[in-house]
């Protein structure tokens, strides 16, 4: 039963006893991705790319073994094994293609190119989209409590991190790229999360008192609300521009302001944008779930004596914390992503290496942007995931 | 039926439901707004000509705003098409009992898929399959599956169970019960979703101009390059308005089609 998995005793569909459909998805991909290429192959960092298959882009007994061991992986993903068995396999798989393709770099380019470049192609995309599905798959019917989802993050992250310390990549392009722009990187990391975190952390500091106030009052809710969703159905690149023009004005006519950086370009109308996106979610979440507090809990803290604010501080905002936290994650989320753009008006950011890229037509320098930017994102949401979820089952 | 999930994003925001003569007027003035910002921009160059550095011009003049405008409508209408076919017919099959087993899978799909900002799906597609119009629809339909997605299988879960016993009861096939109750049932949200993709859309659709594709964002870069505060309002603008509009006409179909949900 457990090995079945979530679903599992609703349909009598057991015709293939042992057999799971779920997991045909990530074996027929990994199969799919062998026959691929594996990495692409440059004589230099712009010059055209040719793909180099995974078995020509390893050496012999490592393209042997490792397929080997990928192929036994995706067969077991489609076999009825038990949740914890097939998260271990997936991530055992990954680690193998993690550390497979640290060797492409040697096998593929020969010692005396110095300029030669070794990208990611199809083939490894496809294998990381494959048992990334089979870890999700697994993770997914584990169904795991949030302490050890945070745990199971935390150990990937380590693993990924010892992985670029190790020096194993060093020979991939995406690596060079990063070595080419190392200064740049963090600096542009550090912008990147100061934009996201203190656009949060400004749009919390007026919208929860919004939120509170919107939950007490109907009539500044049916202003407040739709007016904010009125600003978040501006595209991004367009309110990017549009806060220039509050701001370029405000420090031509207040140098105090211009000294202190706030400019018509840069960082500044890129917090603006940001915190204008993030109003909305927080004060939406904040007012319904303030709304959806049980009377009774309210009833009785004012029966034991409690003031408006204490009531608030003590019982509704406790109770009403899952749904803002999941309005933080929407905010969160979205802010890391938004701030890619804030790269086109000089707001620095992870944005910087992917239009830069482009215009160079480096992807290997558009990745260096990219995936950053997707690795915090997605560990902003699974944190704050956990974190909505353990507030919703503490005892408030 | 519970509106819960009307909305990805944000919980407990709804569209105008009633419209009151102040926001029929709104309406109103924001289509002829952008009627002739669209059609005779120059009406306008007094205003912009304020934002303009000395000698810039201060109306757009590197092309045809229509034109861009119909591009730009033609790709966010295009993609979200795409998007809405694709993620209504995988939202129908993982909420049917053979594909109930996908369920959990596609959800944490569609989760982690929200993840990946578009810029960054547009910047990665372009070597795939070079500059323009492809990077952009690929990234757009990408990107618009989610909330569709999303709300197919919220939309398809929450008609109530009473309902479908009913209508098996009155002897309705299975076929006959997702046409004719399921489906009308769920169209609201259904369409709740894909309001918010082609709103996503039509701002992301902005940035694929970073890759060359045409549409406005077309008019915000060219004032990005030249410092040109005239032009990025201008491009600004016209896709808030457009986003502003698709929005609310989407909202108001919603708010209809959930009615006669209501009543049937």
């Amino acid at each position: 039963m457990t090995a079945s998995g979530a679903a599992a005793g609703r349909v009598p569909r057991a015709r293939f006893p042992g057999f799971d459909r779920v997991g045909v998805v990530p074996a027929a991909l990994a199969a799919l991705a062998l026959a691929l290429p594996l990495v692409t192959f440059k004589p230099n960092r712009i010059a055209a790319g040719r793909g180099v298959a995974f078995w020509a882009a390893l050496p012999p007994a490592a393209a042997a073994a490792g397929g080997l061991l990928l192929l036994l992986i995706g067969l077991a993903a489609c076999l009825r094994v038990a949740p914890a068995s097939r998260l271990g396999l997936a991530l055992v798989a990954l680690a193998a293609l993690a550390g497979l393709v640290g060797l492409a770099p040697g096998a593929v380019a020969l010692p005396g190119m110095p300029y030669a470049r070794v990208s990611f192609a199809a083939g490894f995309w496809t294998l990381l989209l494959a048992f990334g599905i089979m870890a999700a798959d697994g993770s997914a019917r584990l169904a795991l409590r949030p302490g050890p989802r945070v745990l199971l993050l935390g150990a990937v992250l380590l693993a990924l991190a010892g992985l670029f310390a190790s020096g194993w990549w060093n020979g991939l392009s995406i690596l060079k790229e990063y070595a080419a722009h190392r200064d740049g990187f963090w600096a542009e990391a550090v912008t990147h999360g100061g934009l996201a975190f203190g656009s949060l952390f400004a749009a919390l500091l007026v919208g929860l008192p919004l939120g509170v106030a919107c939950a007490r009052m109907p009539r500044l809710r049916g202003a407040a609300l739709p007016a904010l969703n009125v600003i978040q159905t501006i595209p991004s690149i367009a309110m990017y521009g549009l806060m220039m023009v509050p701001l370029g004005l405000l420090a031509g006519a207040v140098p105090f302001l211009g000294a202190l950086g706030i400019r018509g370009i840069g960082a500044a109308p890129a917090g603006l944008a940001l915190f204008l996106y993030a109003l909305l979610p927080v004060v939406a979440n904040t007012a319904v779930g303030l709304d959806g507090v049980p009377r009774d809990a309210v009833e009785a803290a004012r029966g034991m004596g409690m003031g408006g604010a204490r009531r608030l501080r003590a019982v509704e905002l406790p109770l009403a914390a899952p749904v803002i936290l999941t309005g933080v994650r929407i905010v969160l989320v979205q802010n890391i992503g938004l701030v890619t753009v804030a790269a086109l008006i000089g707001g620095g950011g992870f944005g910087t290496f992917v239009f830069q890229g482009t215009s160079q037509a480096a992807i290997d320098l558009v990745l260096l942007g990219a995936v950053p930017t997707v690795v915090l994102a997605f560990t902003a949401a699974v944190l704050l995931d956990a974190a909505a979820e353990a507030a919703g089952r503490t005892p408030a | 039926m519970s509106r819960s999930g009307e909305t990805l994003r944000v919980a407990g925001t709804r569209a105008v439901r009633r419209a009151s003569p102040a926001a029929i007027a709104g309406r109103l003035c924001a289509a002829a707004l952008l009627l002739l910002l669209v059609l005779a921009p120059r009406l306008f160059a007094p205003a912009f000509r304020l934002l303009a550095e000395d000698g810039a011009p201060a109306i757009y003049d590197q092309g045809s705003l229509l034109q861009l405008t119909l591009d730009h409508v033609a790709l966010v209408a295009g993609s979200t098409a795409a998007s809405a076919i694709v993620a209504v017919v995988l939202g129908v099959l993982v909420t049917r009992p053979s594909g109930r087993d996908f369920l959990p899978l596609s959800r944490t799909l569609v989760n982690v898929g929200q993840v990946f900002p578009p810029v960054a799906v547009l910047a990665v597609a372009v070597p795939l399959v070079g500059f323009g119009l492809e990077p952009t629809l690929i990234a757009l339909v990408l990107y618009g599956l989610l909330p569709i997605f999303e709300n197919t299988v919220a939309g398809l879960d929450g008609v109530p169970a009473a309902v479908m016993d009913a209508a098996r009861g009155m002897g309705l096939d299975p076929r006959r019960r997702f046409l004719s109750v399921e489906l009308p049932l769920a169209m609201p949200l259904i369409l709740a979703g894909i309001r918010l993709s082609a709103v996503i859309n039509i701002g992301t659709a902005t940035i694929g101009s970073t890759v060359a594709a045409k549409g406005l964002g077309e008019v915000i870069l060219a004032g990005l390059g030249t410092g040109n505060t005239a032009f990025i309002l201008q491009g600004g603008i016209i896709v808030g308005l457009l986003a502003v509009l698709v929005y609310d006409a989407l909202g108001l179909l919603e708010a209809r089609l959930a009615a006669r949900a209501g009543r049937a």
